[in-house]
């Protein structure tokens, strides 16, 4: 198996801290697009030439974050994008006939917001950051935003939040080491930390960095500062019929494989997740059949050295009928990468 | 800005005399230092060569795997510019050294009372660099990092 490389996106001017996939492209003859963001300022949207496969800049936008943007998404619908920047704010994009216009702002965290991730049905969406606390919005009609929630528990800077892929229970980790899992636990939209992942119950001994999880929503790798990554698992996803949660345990943690810290994880459809770290390198690693029981459940399939020249910050599979991988690096590029046998 | 200085007598050394050199394709120990022994401290206007914050034999130099790690020892244990004076470290290498290199940097082992919070904030690149993009950091570092550009 080789990771192929398809194409270097040059265009952004500082490093690309993170992209996303447009959930709505990819397939019935609409080209993938995704959205990159970096400490330039702005967010680049880029779409793949059907005829040709090679990928353009269809648009830049810029002159509304006044700082870093850290983190973009898509909305389920492909309709809007999120961007998440150091100067405070959360702007939402929508797409106008090709053009993108900033039809709302998000104002609320004291400091640096450090990501944005939208539910699974598009009607939430909750951010991070440095002030420790993680904001759930409601999405209302005509492209308004409320606050439902703001929630505190972490000690110290958050550095991502994501949604489980079916309910609505969110995840976010943090430079305390921990991950920590948010519902609502009422009718009346009371929303609160239903569990903390943290040293004692296996989990990691620093910043932990990114978290994703696999097509079924049983399952959930996170990597970290301390380099490793973990696995983790739950036996029924969301809340039972009776009530209460059902607890994520640890499965295992993959050490050894990673010198330096690991920036991100993301888990495809097929099964494989991608790591990115500041050794400048790509690993995919991929269920371990011939394991013993109890022993490791993961094995590393290939590690691309050198896949960028600096530190990967971002790695996502894209959606679609012939998955692919994109990066973002320090070094201002973003590549797309083909995972052939 | 402090009323008081932290540490008010100072322990200074002989700055070292180094020869000059054309800039070097590769790096060794003294190249790594060089840049960064001029730095002011954030306090006085010793650097941290005569403060012995920094050493030669404080930085490791690997060329060959693009790694240069940097360990310094502020003058006092409970020292609160600590993690400024690791930035201004952090923010020379990075405008000195070719972008190939990944730079460390932590405080010294028992040097002070919160070694492993700092060398955490210190390794946080996202961290960093919500600090430099913030104004009166950035004033504060240059006005430490101005003697060693001379």
């Amino acid at each position: 198996m080789e990771l192929k490389e398809i194409q270097r996106l040059e265009g952004h001017t500082d490093r690309v801290w993170s992209l996303d996939w447009n959930p709505a492209t990819g397939h019935a003859g609409i080209p993938l697009v995704f959205a990159s963001c970096s400490g330039d300022k702005t967010v680049r949207i880029w779409e793949q030439n059907l005829s040709s496969g090679l990928w353009a800049c269809k648009a830049v936008l810029e002159e509304t974050h006044i700082r870093t943007v850290r983190s973009c998404a898509w909305s389920p619908s492909g309709k809007l994008l999120a961007t998440a920047s150091f100067d405070g704010t959360t702007a939402i994009w929508e797409n106008v006939g090709g053009d993108f216009e900033c039809v709302s702002t998000l104002e609320g965290h004291e400091n640096e917001v450090k990501s944005v991730c939208w539910n699974a049905s598009g009607t939430l969406l909750a951010t991070c950051g440095r002030d420790k606390s993680v904001w759930i919005w409601e999405v209302l009609p005509g492209n308004e935003f409320e606050c439902v929630s703001v929630l505190q528990g972490h000690a110290q800077d958050v550095k991502m939040v994501k949604w489980h892929p079916t309910e609505d229970i969110l995840f976010s980790c943090s430079f305390d080491n921990s991950i920590k899992v948010w519902a609502d636990e009422g009718d009346s939209e009371d929303w609160g930390c239903v569990q903390t992942l943290r040293e004692p119950n296996n989990g990691h001994t620093s910043t932990v960095w990114a978290l994703s999880f696999n097509a079924s929503g049983d399952k959930m790798v996170s990597c970290s500062d301390d380099l490793t990554v973990k696995v983790w698992g739950t036996e029924n996803v969301g809340i039972q019929s009776g009530g209460g949660f059902a607890p994520w345990r640890h499965i295992c943690t993959l050490t050894g494989y990673h010198d330096r810290t690991v920036f991100s994880v993301h888990w495809s459809r097929e099964g494989i997740f991608a790591s990115g770290a500041a050794d400048n390198a790509i690993r995919l690693f991929v269920d371990d059949n011939e394991s013993q029981v109890g022993g490791p459940q993961y094995k590393l399939l290939l590690k691309k050295e050198q896949a960028h020249d600096m530190d990967v910050n971002f790695v996502q599979w894209s959606p679609g009928e012939k998955p692919m991988l994109a990066s973002a690096s320090d070094d201002g590029t973003i590549k797309v990468w083909e995972l052939i046998s | 800005m402090v009323s008081g200085l932290i540490n008010a007598n100072p322990v200074i050394y002989e700055k070292k005399e180094r020869r000059a050199r054309t800039a070097p394709s590769t790096f060794h120990d003294e190249y790594a230092v060089e840049p960064i022994d001029q730095q002011e401290d954030p306090e006085y206007s010793y650097s941290l060569e005569q403060l012995k914050v920094v050493t030669e034999e404080a930085i490791e130099v690997d060329d060959k795997r693009n790694y240069v790690r940097v360990t310094f020892t502020p003058t006092v244990q409970h020292c609160s510019m600590v993690t400024i004076i690791g930035l201004c470290i952090h923010v020379k290498l990075m405008r000195s050294l070719p972008s190939r290199y990944k730079v460390d940097i932590r405080v010294a082992p028992g040097s002070h009372t919160t070694v492993d919070e700092v060398n955490k904030q210190l390794r946080d690149k996202e961290r960093i660099a919500a600090a430099m993009e913030n104004p009166n950091i950035v004033h504060l570092l240059d006005d430490c990092l101005a003697p060693s550009f001379d």
